[in-house]
């Protein structure tokens, strides 16, 4: 799966939670999640779940830690992937 | 209008670290931690699998149960609940057992965030199996929240307010609040405030779904909670019930009851989920506003807190709370109070967790001590930033406080803070 398909994936994922639209309609690699969406981070674990259900793969706690930006989460779901 | 002055004279306590008032007693001042492994947690796949629970056999339940009542039983909550409700009114001098009047004087404030959960899935279970007549009679009043205040309002004869309140972590805190309130204005004589939290699974899977309990101490559990640590990683989930009479000095006086401590004041507030508050994080403005508006309701100055009994849970929150304290108390470094957390010993009790803790408290103001933290060799620097080291004593120290502030916070954006005074005779 190419990069831009998977990150315009993850936009759809995170557009329920995201507070700031501005933001998101302009998202990229750097684009954090906490501090530039002004989602609540009580929702990190929600958005991993609908991750899991949209790529079929299981992600850890050490692995949902790194995904606090748009780059960091892309990186962890190719290696989910790569491990199935 | 007349106010009426406000006293604790009974305590029980059913903690992980200790079922009794004397055992908790002693647990406290020794640094006991009652946090274990539980197997239950590691076979259901969860990411935390250490709680704190406290720890009795089912024949303990017949000096608090009928046998008839303990058929079917399965609410650990109610159990918790009952043995420490009952425990603080016969430690009050009332009678448990003999009276057949009403007391219309007398009441029950009885907290709890959700009653008998494995009752509940049990019952679902049946239900689902299309067998609901074979729910019986014990599934409502183990299942609806305030099946607690009910049982022990029956127990006890009470005759005034029988209720449940439920304010999340900030329950057992508010109850005793309630009560406080009740009987300054005299619309009440003596209340058993408290609250209660089922030990349970169920109770606890959200918390692990939502990845803030611990995850990497389930092969050393007594290390797990730390509270005010740099290495803090987040709570372990515990559960138990505390339980205060909250009763009013005049009355106390009359019938020659001991005084533990006196409520000289509090307040309850929320943060409306706005400035920075939310579900889960709290308005800071709103805290501090709570503390300051507690200082204010006892009329004293906040020079005069001896110590702390912070609601510090052991997450990355633990120095903004400190924060919070310093900016209401306008005391940092070494002018800052004596400050701990009952929870780096229990967990976090959840809705027990106020009413636990303020047990703790006025052991400490009776009999003279401020127990020890564990597990926080390593202060978090942000703290240490605010105040002195020796601020948070991490062996059991003998002073004699004479107020000590304890406040919780809960889920909600909701906060309670009380102040307690050590009773001396005034005779």
């Amino acid at each position: 799966m190419k990069n831009e398909t998977m990150i315009e994936q993850l936009k759809t994922i995170i557009k329920p939670y995201v507070e700031n639209e501005e933001q998101w309609n302009n998202l990229n690699d750097e684009t954090d999640f906490i501090k530039d969406l002004d989602i609540n981070s009580a929702n990190l674990v929600d958005i991993v779940l609908d991750i899991e259900d949209a790529f079929e793969i299981e992600i850890d706690n050490d692995a949902m830690e790194k995904m606090l930006n748009v780059k960091a989460s892309i990186e962890v779901i190719k290696q989910k992937i790569a491990e199935k | 209008m007349k106010t009426r002055r406000v006293v604790i004279t009974g305590l029980g306590v059913v903690a992980p670290n200790g079922i009794t008032l004397e055992e908790f007693d002693q647990a406290i001042q020794n640094g006991k931690s009652g946090i274990s492994f539980i197997e239950e947690l590691e076979q259901l796949k969860f990411s935390c699998q250490i709680a704190g629970l406290p720890d009795y056999n089912n024949d303990y339940l017949n000096n608090y149960f009928k046998q008839i009542e303990l058929k079917d039983l399965n609410a650990s909550g109610l159990e918790y609940g009952v043995i420490a409700g009952l425990d603080a009114w016969r430690d009050a001098g009332f009678d448990t057992e003999n009276s057949e009047e009403v007391n219309w004087d007398y009441g029950v404030i009885f907290g709890t965030g959700i009653l008998g959960v494995d009752k509940f899935r049990e019952a679902i279970y049946k239900v689902d199996e299309g067998k609901v007549r074979r729910l019986g009679s014990t599934t409502v009043p183990q299942t609806m929240a305030s099946g607690i205040s009910a049982f022990l309002g029956g127990k006890l004869g009470c005759g005034n307010i029988v209720t449940t309140n439920s304010s999340a972590c900030s329950t057992g805190t508010e109850a005793i609040m309630m009560a406080y309130e009740r009987i300054k204005i005299g619309n009440a004589k003596a209340i058993l405030a408290g609250s209660t939290s089922d030990g349970s699974p169920y109770v606890w899977g959200g918390f692990d779904a939502m990845r803030i309990l611990p995850s990497k101490y389930n092969d050393n559990p007594k290390e797990a909670s730390r509270p005010m640590s740099a290495s803090a990683k987040g709570f372990v989930p515990g559960s138990g019930a505390g339980a205060l009479v909250v009763e009013e000095y005049e009355h106390a006086i009359q019938r020659g009851a001991k005084i533990y401590a006196e409520i000289i004041g509090g307040h309850v507030n929320s943060g409306g989920q706005r400035n920075g508050g939310s579900m889960t994080a709290p308005n800071r403005k709103a805290v501090v506003r709570c503390i300051e508006n507690a200082i204010a309701n006892a009329d004293i100055n906040a020079k005069e807190i001896d110590a702390i009994n912070g609601h510090l849970t052991a997450t990355s929150k633990d120095a903004t709370e400190i924060e919070n304290w310093c900016k209401a108390l306008n005391r940092k470094g070494k002018d800052f109070p004596y400050i701990n957390s009952l929870k780096s010993m229990t967990g976090h009790c959840l809705s027990a967790s106020g009413s636990i803790e303020s047990v703790a408290t006025v052991l400490q103001l009776q009999k003279g001590y401020i127990f020890g933290n564990l597990n926080c060799e390593d202060l978090h620097p942000e703290i240490t930033k605010m105040i002195t080291h020796d601020k948070i004593p991490t062996q059991t120290i003998t002073v004699q406080p004479d107020i000590i502030a304890k406040a919780s916070f809960g889920f909600g954006d909701v906060n309670a803070c009380i102040l307690f005074k050590k009773y001396r005779n005034e005779k």
